[in-house]
């Protein structure tokens, strides 16, 4: 029995001698399912360093973030001038994938895509357009037959980056949504009812005739869930698909400012779906622990070069080879 | 503790019999301690909790001041909050819970208690104690699947809405209800229904006049806390109640609740002015549930007074 404590003791020493070095990081939950998966490959790569990922939300990991008790970051919108300028800890932001958002709906009647104009789509979300044979619905439809019933507008009752993404999607395309609703996480929502999680919208639309709701592109595509093409800003009727996300982000790089803070919604382009978004790691600008700085520095690298093979599989899309270049660059920025 | 004196009497050898006798009677000074800090450590909790509530809603409290109770806006994006439509959510949702629970509930206790035989009595009752243990997401899918259809088949214009949310509330505290009555009721001393049945009174009068009257806070209790439950259930309710903070024309529309708002926005709220009327709808749920159990405290006293009259 005595030889028990110094077996554990030996344990605990040479346990600490090959410490590893644990990162923690906190954000968003739409990452989650490819950061998870980026965190234990490259763990695998190099066992010597462990990234913990908390997805509790993007408003959470700002706050805790600018407190300095995580080492980094992530959200699905970029923080505001005023939050930087509160923030104790100022962050760097790096774009890791894309998302996008697709329009989902159920119209018994109609069984293929429809098409959809960002008129149509605030038009129905202010409650302006309330029956689906309205005329901006038909006209973009003139092949589909579309029954004289009451829309019934699903969105998402919990604070979301999607919510955020949606909402400034309709606020560009849109004067009366900008003026009357605006863009974030929550907003006053002029009509429709509310449901929790992408589960919910799709569960709600799934049961209830003649509803429209918004989705993220990944959960659409995993539960074969019918959804629009959208006119993008070329006039073009965009499916959303991986390649066309990727064609928004490349259209918006032209003009992308040198903190990544930049909104893709209705970007340029023949090919871009217009309901498009980044999604940021917030890494901070100064790093205190070498080991933690060259930690994060290679796995930045790792994820900007083989880290973006891994994206498509698991629906999202990759960056464009011009962001990841100017990505490559800033990261020379984390000191 | 005759009997755990007696033993240490008897103990053959202690090594100090004098210091562990009287370190024993301390005992009685420990255990006052211990028990009086665990006592404390509640008070403690539920003041931190009130004042941590408190502190951290400040900047909406000072913002708003009492028109957030009466406001009907809530608009994150403009920084303009008002909690009118949630309270009434809550209030309303619970209120008509109770009402369809509680006479489910207590007849139900009746049965089991009084009049079943005992194999079904302890049969059901078993069946109900596992309904308590029933997750509330389980009674939330429940009711989008199933009782959502059926509500708009009764002319809900969405299905989901106020009522969808209080028939939920209501399947789900039923089980307190049930559970809790019956045990008053069983606890009654055979002696009062033996009494009343000698006086020539039916099984039913016994019941009805002498029993249910006797069980009468135990029920109480169990009502209270049926209400409690009703009133913070989040999970269940956010997935029914249509999450639309309005105060409908009819019972069938959608609304909202205080806790189901909390849930549902409390991650991802950005602006601090948010956040803060997120903490201080915290505070009101906390002040609506302070204001119910003192009503209902004042229910018992007068009962209990008209009780004494009689």
């Amino acid at each position: 029995m005595k030889t028990f404590p110094h077996a554990l003791w030996a344990f605990v020493v040479s346990t600490s001698v090959a410490a590893q070095t644990l990162i923690n990081g906190t954000g968003a939950t739409f990452p989650y399912p490819i950061y998870s998966r980026w965190f234990s490959e490259y763990n695998k790569l190099h066992p010597e360093i462990r990234i913990n990922y908390q997805p509790i939300g993007s408003g959470g990991a700002i706050r805790q973030l600018a407190f300095g008790t995580v080492d980094f970051g992530a959200s699905d919108q970029p923080m505001t001038d005023a939050q930087l300028a509160k923030a104790r800890i100022k962050p760097l932001h790096f774009p890791a994938v894309l998302g996008a958002i697709v329009v989902t709906y159920n119209v018994p009647e109609v069984k293929g895509e429809l098409k959809l104009t960002p008129e149509a789509l605030a038009g129905m979300f202010l409650g302006k357009i309330r029956k689906w044979n309205d005329p901006e619905i038909a006209r973009a439809n003139p092949e589909t037959k579309l029954p004289a019933a009451d829309i019934v507008v699903v969105h998402r009752s919990d604070g979301s980056g999607t919510t955020y993404v949606w909402t400034d999607y309709l606020a560009k395309t849109n004067a009366e949504w900008k003026s009357r609703v605006g863009s974030g996480t929550a907003v006053n929502w002029p009509t429709g009812l509310g449901a929790k999680g992408n589960d919910g919208v799709a569960g709600l639309v799934k049961q209830t005739p003649y509803s429209i709701g918004y989705v993220e592109l990944t959960y659409a595509i995993q539960n074969k869930m019918p959804y629009a093409r959208v006119r993008n800003a070329a006039g073009e009727f965009v499916r959303p698909e991986l390649a066309t996300v990727t064609a928004a982000a490349a259209g918006a790089a032209a003009n992308m400012p040198d903190d990544f803070r930049v909104s893709i919604t209705n970007a340029p382009g023949k090919q871009a779906y217009p309901i498009s978004s980044f999604t940021w790691l917030l890494i901070p600008e100064r790093i205190q622990d070498p080991a933690k700085r060259k930690a994060l520095i290679d796995f930045l690298r790792w994820m900007l070069g083989p880290g973006q093979k891994m994206a498509e599989p698991l629906s999202y899309a990759p960056l464009p080879a011009p962001v990841v270049a100017k990505e490559l660059k800033a990261i020379s920025r984390i000191q | 503790m005759g009997s755990r004196v007696a033993t240490i009497e008897h103990l053959p050898r202690a090594k100090t019999p004098r210091t562990f006798f009287r370190r024993l009677r301390a005992g009685d000074h420990i255990a006052w301690a211990i028990t009086a800090l665990a006592a404390a450590a509640v008070l403690a909790i539920t003041l931190l909790l009130v004042w941590e509530l408190y502190s951290s809603s400040a900047l909406a409290r000072t913002k708003f001041g009492w028109s957030f109770l009466i406001g009907r806006t809530w608009d994150p994006v403009a920084g303009e909050f008002g909690a009118l439509p949630f309270l009434y959510g809550t209030v309303v949702t619970s209120a008509l819970a109770l009402a369809m629970a509680v006479p489910l509930g207590v007849g139900a206790a009746i049965f089991l208690a009084e009049l079943a035989p005992p194999r079904i009595s302890d049969g059901l009752t078993f069946i109900v104690e596992l309904l308590a243990a029933v997750p509330s997401v389980i009674y939330g899918l429940l009711g989008i699947f199933v009782l959502a259809p059926l509500m708009r088949r009764a002319g809900a214009p969405y299905g989901v809405g106020i009522m969808t949310a209080a028939v939920v509330l209501a399947i789900m505290i039923l089980p307190f209800i049930v559970s809790i009555s019956r045990e008053a009721l069983l606890s009654v001393p055979r002696e009062q229904r033996e009494a009343a049945l000698a006086l020539g009174a039916t099984r039913w009068e016994a019941t009805w006049q002498v029993v249910v009257p006797y069980a009468r806070l135990g029920i109480f209790g169990s009502v209270f806390l049926a209400l409690a439950r009703a009133l913070g259930e989040t999970m269940a309710v956010t997935m029914v109640i249509g999450n639309t903070p309005q105060i409908g024309a009819s019972l069938l529309e959608p609304g909202y609740s205080i806790a189901a708002v909390i849930a549902n926005e409390f991650t991802e709220a950005v602006e601090d002015l948010h956040l803060s009327a997120l903490i201080e709808l915290g505070l009101v749920l906390f002040g609506l549930t302070l204001v119910l159990n003192a009503l209902a405290r004042l229910l018992i006293v007068m009962t209990k007074r008209k009780g004494a009259e009689q």
